[in-house]
């Protein structure tokens, strides 16, 4: 069956095998038609014996016992066979479920698979196409190479074959100018024979007179001595130049020894305080300076002798040069260096420094801001002022009642001003009227006092033996109790003070003879 | 600066005498010798022929005039007008004539250069000096007018010879050791001889007045070489100019080479570029006033013109080297750029100033007192270059001048100007009183 199902695919097996198996199967067995009804009434003993045995089989208890005669069915067995045939129903239906579900799983898991199969592939078709392709363009770069290389070697023989036969050819046109060239002497020699022997056009030279030489002097006959005199002068002048030539050059020797001696002083005065700030050891710079005096002693002689003969000097001169300016490249690139650490921490902290200005900045600009407008409205309201010209009267009567509630002002001030005044001077007036009528008074006072006291010391003294006094000190009170009123005017408190400090002396003197008793 | 009016002249001949007074001219077979203020002819002189050379004696006395078509050379004296001298060369030909530095012999180079005739007008006497060599520059007097150095070749080889002027001995003789001397040069301190070889080979040597060989220079091989040399007035430096558009410059201690100079088409924009920018045709003419020039230090970017490279004497490399009088500019001009003058400073070693005209420029000329340079390209103006700018003036006369080459006073107060048929001086401005 299958191996005929499996002939046509598009026939009943495909759709077979679409179709769930879980509806095949219900299909199959939940279908009940009456038709194929298992059991009817007549065969029911032996549905019972069969189904005995299919139940036997499956390992469920027996439906009715074999050796009972009765062929009652154990309704009991019967049930509990029919409950777990009902589980096992179920049961398998839930198998069947799964097992439909893993195989849908497994059949996309194959679509997919085959998918990326096909993909796959293709991928790598493509990347044996490319392959092969890269493949022939090396071939063919290498094909190239090649070619160029032959080139190459062919260009490098045809340039040694040219030069060669350049060379060749040289030597050859170089011998065959030669040979020209002797010919035309030849030639030359030839005309200049055949020309000087002809005799109709001779050369000749018509002077009216002669002319005297350009310097005046005569003719020389050409002797030995005239040339050993040329050859002398020959000399003289190149003797001359070479000895201007030299001393050009002296005076620039000594100009540039000049330079550099300068340069080197120079240069070790930069140096030689900076190391000791530096901290280097003290030894190198007076090892410096020593080798820097040396060089100046050395040049000074070597200034007055002549120096082209002082090469060691000229040396050292160069030398300690050197090793002058290299210190000083050294510590120029650390500077350099200091330099450019301490920009870069300048750069940071002004960058906070800087958002704190900028804030100022803003404040103080917004302030300047403020002042200048209301500088400028205030020019405005003065010039409105100013600029008004035409309403000269209304202006000149505002102005004058402006003023005049201030005069009013004034006025009323001034009045209660003079008020016042005359207050306190009328006040003043009745203080020292009352300061003089006080001292008036305290002098009466003081009078009658002295009087009484004379009365009563005379009267004590007659007294005195047979009463004690009874309240001396009680009269000093009375006496030492300064006046309210004399305390308001300082005018009658002098002598208010010298009147009581005549009656104090006079109380005093009074005391005493009191004292002595 | 003042104009003055056109004169004739042919063949550009046309010279100042040494003292700087005269101004003598050639027109046609006529000599004119004019005051060099007042441009009033002083004396006219007729010679036998058209005269294709004329120098004036050292001591402005005499003029030579020489006809090498007809072998003769005419000598007139200022002094004397009626004084006559004739040289005739006869059927050797002349090829050649000037005069010696005493101003009393005549130098007349024959047709091939067979020999040279020292003419005396002393004593009418005759030396023969043989074989001679036919090269750029064979023969040449030291500044003091001592010593004349020649260039000889004998048996495929080449000579000096030292000769005294004041009678014609021979000082010195020596071989050279150049493939085929060129040139010779003396320094201006007249010690030192500079002699270059031929253009195949890149050599120059350097003899001392009494023949040694003090030093030779090669800067490479196998291309084509020198072109031309120029000592600086003070005879520091040496300046060789090459082929391959560089010009190298010796000094004089140690003949060594211590500056190169090179003319590229691109420079970069540190330097000063005098551009002559070409403007419409204006109506109205402008006389004196500098325009059309544009100072610029853009990058400078000039067209390279490619020689051909089959023809004999290609126009490639530095042709023209100019030394200012005091040493301190070098002018250039590289044929590959003909239409720019390239001004070195050689205090500072390098390039001062580039000139780019609108023509190729055809000559140019140191002021002989100051550092000022003219310059001509063949139009209608005159160019003036010195440290502290350029201008450019043309040329106020009617018709139409054009300036192909031109030449200083003595005294750097004037300048001749030459054009092709005619001639006109120009009075520079002065510090003194103006002139008359």
């Amino acid at each position: 069956m299958p191996e005929s199902s499996q002939e046509n695919m598009d026939g009943p097996y495909n759709s077979y095998r679409l179709t769930p198996l879980l509806r095949r199967y219900t299909q199959s067995t939940n279908f009940y038609s009456p038709l194929k009804a298992f059991c009817t009434d007549e065969n029911m003993a032996e549905c019972i014996s069969f189904l005995n045995e299919e139940m036997s089989l499956l390992g469920f208890p027996l439906l009715c016992p074999e050796s009972g005669a009765s062929r009652g069915l154990d309704v009991v067995a019967l049930l509990n066979s029919m409950h777990a045939l009902v589980q096992q129903h179920r049961q398998v239906l839930r198998t069947v479920e799964n097992l439909e579900t893993e195989q849908l799983r497994a059949a996309s898991d194959m679509e997919y698979q085959q998918l990326s199969h096909a993909r796959l592939k293709e991928q790598f078709e493509l990347a044996k196409r490319e392959n092969g392709r890269l493949q022939e363009r090396e071939r063919q770069l290498h094909m190239n190479i090649k070619s160029l290389q032959n080139c190459i070697k062919n260009e490098k023989e045809e340039v040694q074959k040219l030069q060669n036969i350049r060379a060749s050819r040289a030597a050859h046109y170089s011998h065959d100018k030669k040979r020209k060239e002797r010919e035309y002497q030849k030639l030359k020699e030839h005309l200049n024979q055949v020309l000087v022997d002809r005799k109709d056009k001779k050369q000749a030279i018509e002077i009216l007179n002669c002319v005297g030489r350009s310097d005046g002097k005569r003719s020389q006959w050409k002797t030995r001595k005239s040339e050993s005199r040329h050859e002398s002068e020959m000399y003289k002048i190149l003797l001359n130049e070479l000895e201007n030539r030299q001393k050009e050059l002296m005076t620039e020797n000594a100009e540039l020894r000049k330079v550099l001696q300068q340069m080197k002083k120079e240069m070790v005065g930069i140096l030689g305080p900076k190391r000791s700030s530096l901290g280097e050891p003290r030894c190198e710079r007076s090892a410096d300076q020593e080798s820097a005096s040396e060089g100046e002693g050395d040049c000074d002689p070597g200034q007055k002798a002549i120096e082209v003969s002082c090469e060691h000097a000229r040396e050292e001169l160069t030398n300690s040069i050197r090793q002058q300016w290299r210190k000083i490249k050294h510590h120029v690139e650390k500077l350099d260096c200091q330099v450019s650490l301490v920009q870069v921490v300048q750069v940071e902290s002004e960058a906070a420094s800087n958002e704190t200005n900028d804030q100022e900045m803003g404040r103080l600009k917004l302030e300047v801001q403020q002042c200048k407008e209301f500088i400028h409205t205030q020019q405005q309201l003065l010039q409105q002022q100013l600029i008004s010209p035409c309403e000269e009267e209304t202006a000149s009567l505002l102005k004058d009642c402006y003023v005049l509630e201030e005069k009013e002002r004034f006025k009323e001030q001034r009045r209660i001003f003079e008020e016042q005044r005359k207050n306190f001077a009328s006040e003043r007036q009745n203080f020292t009227e009352a300061a003089i009528r006080l001292g008036h008074e305290r002098k009466m006072f003081e009078e009658d006092r002295a009087t009484w006291l004379k009365h009563h010391f005379l009267n004590l003294t007659f007294t005195d033996h047979v009463t004690h006094i009874p309240k001396s000190p009680g009269l000093p009170a009375e006496y030492v109790e300064p006046d309210p009123k004399t305390l308001l005017s300082p005018v009658t408190f002098s002598d208010a003070g010298s009147v009581k400090s005549s009656a104090t002396a006079d109380f005093h003197q009074a005391l005493l003879p009191q004292s002595r008793f | 600066m003042n104009f003055s009016e056109l004169f004739k002249q042919t063949n550009q001949l046309c010279r100042l005498s040494p003292d700087g007074k005269y101004l003598a001219t050639c027109v046609q077979y006529r000599l004119v010798v004019r005051d060099v203020n007042t441009l009033q002819i002083l004396h006219l002189y007729t010679c036998l022929d058209q005269v294709l050379h004329m120098e004036w004696s050292s001591d402005s006395l005499f003029i030579l005039c020489a006809m090498y078509k007809r072998g003769l050379v005419q000598v007139w004296s200022l002094e004397q007008p009626d004084w006559h001298c004739k040289i005739d060369e006869g059927s050797i030909g002349l090829v050649s004539s000037r005069w010696s530095p005493d101003g009393r012999h005549v130098l007349n180079t024959t047709e091939f250069h067979l020999r040279v005739t020292v003419w005396s007008l002393c004593n009418k006497s005759v030396s023969y000096i043989k074989y001679p060599k036919a090269c750029q520059k064979g023969m040449d007097f030291s500044a003091d007018g001592r010593y004349m150095a020649l260039a000889e070749r004998r048996e495929c080889k080449d000579y000096i010879s030292v000769f005294v002027c004041d009678d014609w001995h021979l000082l010195r003789h020596f071989e050279t050791e150049t493939q085929d001397l060129a040139g010779v040069e003396w320094s201006p301190n007249g010690c030192v001889l500079a002699v270059w070889d031929t253009c195949l080979e890149y050599k120059v040597l350097l003899y001392s007045l009494d023949g040694r060989l003090l030093s030779t220079y090669s800067a490479y091989e196998w291309s084509l070489g020198i072109k031309t040399i120029a000592w600086s007035p003070s005879s520091q430096f040496l300046a060789i100019s090459s082929y391959d558009e560089k010009v190298r410059i010796l000094n004089h201690i140690t003949w060594k080479k211590i500056a190169e100079f090179e003319h590229p088409a691109n420079i970069s924009s540190t330097k000063v570029v005098y551009r002559e920018v070409e403007k419409c045709p204006v109506v109205v003419s402008e006389d004196l006033s500098s325009s059309q020039i544009t100072v610029s230090s853009s990058l400078f970017n000039t067209q390279m013109l490619k020689p051909d490279p089959d023809r004999a004497n290609p126009k490639v490399g530095v042709s023209l080297l100019a030394f200012s009088a005091n040493s301190r500019y070098l002018a250039t001009k590289n044929d590959n750029m003909p239409n720019n003058v390239w001004v070195w400073d050689m205090q500072k070693g390098g390039l001062q100033a580039v000139l780019e005209q609108t023509g190729p420029v055809r000559c140019f000329a140191w002021d002989p007192r100051r550092p000022r340079l003219a310059l001509c390209t063949g139009n209608t103006k005159l160019y003036l270059w010195s440290p502290a700018g350029c201008v450019s003036v043309k040329v106020p006369v009617e018709g139409c001048f054009q300036v192909l080459s031109l030449l200083w006073h003595c005294s750097g107060d004037s300048l001749i100007l030459l054009g092709k048929e005619q001639l006109c001086l120009c009075y520079m401005e002065t510090e003194d009183a103006p002139k008359p």
